[in-house]
């Protein structure tokens, strides 16, 4: 009997142990979302939105940071999708058994979580050293690296999905295989690839390392993207290292947009896949 | 159409090769950028500690020691944790709550590591300074081993810091990781462990752990990958100094935080060079970590398919 309670103890105290870990975890996101809401809604203004970044003591907003981080975000999603839907698409279709698909995604998972700071350097000797001057061409092909993986990911993933009668019926009505692919895979897997692809976004507007030495910064409203272009995470970056109080404060600003941003794409994309799910 | 057919094949299969160039791009890229560097330094890189640009010398041992002692840190604070979470998740949680509390968890995973850089040097190493770390400090005084290791001032930034926001960052991958791996348990093994009499403990300590055992190591490995590359949120808190210290409370720096402070300003190719070079270091470590962990899964999802 001795035995048999002590068991129970221990029983106990483990489950509860778990239970406080859990408890803990989610104590840390309330925390850090507490901390983010309560400083960054503060500097909450429509000058935020309207003015330039300011130099120490003077007035400004964040508008050219947003811009530059909207434009970047745009030219390297629409470099990297088609990429990674292509890569995953013959993973998953026409080299779905082949040597290539199981290096390819080996690879590819490499990538996926290969620290950002590296595809940074990599773009800084590959483009900015070439061409002589840091860019936002540059910022926004170091983004589009990171997509690629991502996609590649979501799109195989999905195709594979996709029943194969669906497949041999589309076959089976004379469409070529390119035709079937798109006409009926990649409509079957729609919202797969779509959460794919938001993941993606989510994923790099967040994004500091690799613009760190890419796109760099620029304190000026700049549409030549063959100069340097500023983002909304390295102004954080560079503002909340400052001693300037008003700086610090845009920072946090900066940082409430960015994790609402990042946020509400991470959601959509996971009621786009559950509802997926559900049909 | 037939045209059309075999162009869009090897469209695809361009596309699928040139991920693979792009990895080969990163590897060469980084090679041909640390060559200055290696030249000059040759293995004495990775024993020499100083690391002077004035004179340019430069020794990678503090970025090195600073990155594996931090992620040694957040994998001890996020392993326990993450298997404790996942573990109640899987057995412990009633039904209605596991969905919201995973996805709370999975949450802590798509904030930007920027943002928790700001809320480290702003929040969490204040208070750690105020409140924590000198209470460790007068706590270790007296003991050995644990004076070194809690010894000197409180900055509240330093490598303690950044070992725990680490922790917090990686938890969730480790969590998630670890529920889906001990789903992948066939059900009618809990249910004979129970049957004979085990507590809810012993049946995850006994039966599911080992099952899982492999997959569980791929998912910390995956975590500990994550760890020694993070950028942002360890070169807010790291305090940035090139120096070896036994106190864990010391500033020090790591791999990508020193490549993160220093690229812009690097003045000289051999400078940028050394950079690059650390660069490489780093991913030639996260490249096995990571390598190891993928492998570690595939093996695991073998299992549960067959």
């Amino acid at each position: 009997m001795s035995l048999y309670s002590s068991r129970r103890r221990i029983n106990v105290v483990a489950t509860t142990l778990c239970w406080t870990g859990t408890i803990f975890g989610l104590a840390w996101l309330v925390l850090i979302l507490g901390a983010l809401i309560y400083e960054g809604a503060r500097g909450l203004s429509p000058a935020v939105f309207t003015e330039m970044t300011p130099p120490p003591g003077a007035t400004g907003g964040l508008l050219n940071a947003i811009a530059g981080s909207l434009v970047m975000t745009v030219i390297g999603v629409l470099l990297g999708t088609p990429l990674g839907m292509l890569a995953g698409t013959f993973m998953a279709e026409y080299g779905r058994y082949s040597k290539l698909s199981t290096v390819v995604r080996f690879i590819n998972d490499i990538l996926l979580s290969a620290p950002s700071i590296v595809i940074g350097l990599f773009v800084y000797t590959v483009v900015v050293a070439q061409v002589g001057h840091f860019s936002g061409i540059a910022g926004a092909l170091a983004l589009a690296v990171l997509v690629v993986p991502v996609v590649v990911r979501t799109t195989e993933d999905m195709l594979l999905l996709v029943p194969l009668p669906l497949r041999e019926a589309a076959t089976a009505l004379g469409l070529p295989r390119s035709h079937m692919l798109m006409r009926v895979a990649y409509r079957a897997a729609k919202s797969g690839i779509v959460t794919g692809v938001l993941l993606a976004i989510a994923r790099v507007s967040g994004e500091t390392a690799p613009l760190l030495f890419t796109s760099l910064n620029n304190q000026f409203w700049s549409t030549d993207l063959n100069a340097p272009v500023s983002s909304l995470p390295v102004v954080i970056f560079q503002f909340a290292l400052s001693p300037y109080k008003d700086w610090q404060q845009l920072a946090w600003t900066g940082a409430l947009l960015v994790t609402i941003a990042v946020l509400l794409l991470s959601i959509t994309a996971r009621a786009l896949s559950s509802q997926g799910k559900h049909k | 159409m037939a045209l059309f057919d075999f162009f869009f094949h090897n469209l695809t299969r361009a596309a699928a090769v040139l991920v693979l160039v792009i990895l080969g791009g990163v590897i060469f890229s980084l090679v041909y950028g640390s060559l200055p560097a290696i030249k000059a330094f040759g293995f004495g890189f990775l024993t020499t500690e100083s690391w002077n640009p004035v004179t340019e010398k430069f020794g990678a041992v503090a970025p090195i020691y600073g990155t594996l002692v931090t992620s040694t840190i957040a994998m001890a604070i996020a392993v326990p944790l993450g298997l404790g979470i996942a573990i109640f998740l899987t057995e412990l949680c009633p039904h209605a709550l596991r969905r919201p509390i995973g996805v709370a968890i999975e949450l802590l995973a798509g904030i930007p590591s920027i943002i928790y850089g700001i809320w480290g040097l702003f929040v969490l190493a204040p208070f750690l300074q105020q409140h924590v770390q000198p209470a460790l400090i007068s706590l270790t005084g007296d003991v050995p081993v644990l004076s070194s290791l809690f010894a000197g001032p409180p900055y509240g930034i330093g490598m303690l810091t950044a070992g725990f926001i680490l922790a917090i960052m990686v938890l969730p991958f480790i969590t998630s990781i670890s529920r889906d791996v001990f789903d992948t348990v066939p059900p009618v093994l809990k249910e004979a462990a129970s049957g004979v009499g085990c507590t809810t403990w012993e049946v995850m300590r006994y039966v599911v752990i080992p099952y899982t055992r492999v997959g569980v190591i791929g998912g910390v490995m995956l975590g500990l990958g994550r760890a020694l590359g993070e950028t942002m949120a360890v070169t807010f808190v790291i305090g940035n100094a090139h120096k070896v210290s036994s106190s864990l409370l010391a500033p020090g720096t790591t791999i990508s935080a020193t490549i993160a402070n220093e690229f812009t300003e690097a003045v000289g190719d051999l400078y940028t060079s050394a950079l690059i070079e650390l660069g490489l270091i780093l991913f030639v470590i996260t490249f096995f970590v990571l390598a190891a962990a993928r492998f570690m899964l595939m093996r695991i999802e073998q299992k549960s398919g067959a």
